[in-house]
């Protein structure tokens, strides 16, 4: 195992111990927070994969934006609901299981797969190069997400400012 | 020279686990869009290993319309949320039941 390798088991499992703290928190600002870690784990993982400009994205956009965006719903409602709690054990068990199933054929199909054990190379992808790639072969693709940035943004002004017009609805 | 792509996959397949029992087990809707980005960030994973494996730049263009779809869903999505609420005072989706 080289270096680099080992720096990337110890990235992973940092990072899916983060999300299984995560997801098990009651506290929801507890939960954004290691989740924040969790990302900035995975931006690591893409930049040892070659994508130095997906990295920056993914610290900026999602531990970043996202993250944030939560942070200020969880403060914005008063939540005084501690007695949140997981769903009935007999309810999740089955569930569980039948996902555990699908988990293990899924390794088993990975494993038996020929190829799948061929190292992977070093190779980098310099912003550059990545950025005119996009913009010479998606530039539709582009014009389509930012209309649909366009139509979010006013899909949550719109949302965020109906409850203020009188007569929408007796509760504000 | 760094690890296969079998365990970048399987790490991939670890983290959209997670991300299914959260969307499915918590009883909070905030959770449950937390549950969604982690399934979403777990696809980004896989597609960024794969555009190495295969050298093509198409998944890290994959990768790229994620990000911005996973803005927008939770932007709108936590614009409902809010609004749901503000009507109802609670995060837990069993309590939207204003039709009964």
């Amino acid at each position: 195992m080289t270096f680099l390798g080992l720096l990337f088991y110890i990235l992973a499992a940092v990072t899916v111990a983060a999300t299984a703290v995560a997801i098990t928190r009651r506290n929801m600002v507890h939960a954004v927070v290691y989740l924040i870690v969790s990302f900035f784990g995975t931006a690591m993982i893409f930049y040892f994969f070659g994508a130095p400009l997906l990295a920056a994205l993914e610290v900026i956009i999602y531990a970043g934006a996202i993250m944030v965006l939560f942070l200020f719903v969880v403060m914005m409602v008063k939540v005084d609901s501690p007695g949140e709690d997981l769903l009935p054990a007999r309810q999740w068990i089955p569930a569980a299981v039948f996902g555990l199933i699908y988990l293990v054929i899924a390794f088993l199909m990975i494993f038996e797969t020929r190829g799948a054990d061929a190292p992977l190379g070093l190779l980098i992808a310099s912003p550059r190069d990545f950025a005119l790639y996009v913009l010479q072969n998606h530039w539709f693709s582009i014009e389509v997400i930012s209309l649909l940035l366009l139509l979010a943004l006013i899909g949550a002004l719109q949302l965020g400012k109906s409850q203020t017009k009188p007569g929408t609805g007796d509760e504000t | 020279m760094i690890v296969p792509l079998s365990h970048a996959l399987i790490l991939s397949a670890i983290l959209f686990g997670l991300g299914v029992f959260c969307a499915v087990s918590r009883r909070n809707l905030i959770m449950m869009v937390l549950g969604i980005e982690i399934m979403l960030n777990s696809a980004s994973i896989a597609f960024v290993a794969a555009a190495l494996r295969w050298q093509n730049l198409e998944g890290q263009t994959f990768v790229l319309f994620i990000l911005a779809v996973a803005a927008t869903e939770v932007s709108v999505g936590l614009a409902i949320i809010v609004y749901a609420f503000r009507r109802t005072g609670s995060f837990d989706p069993g309590n939207y039941n204003l039709l009964k």
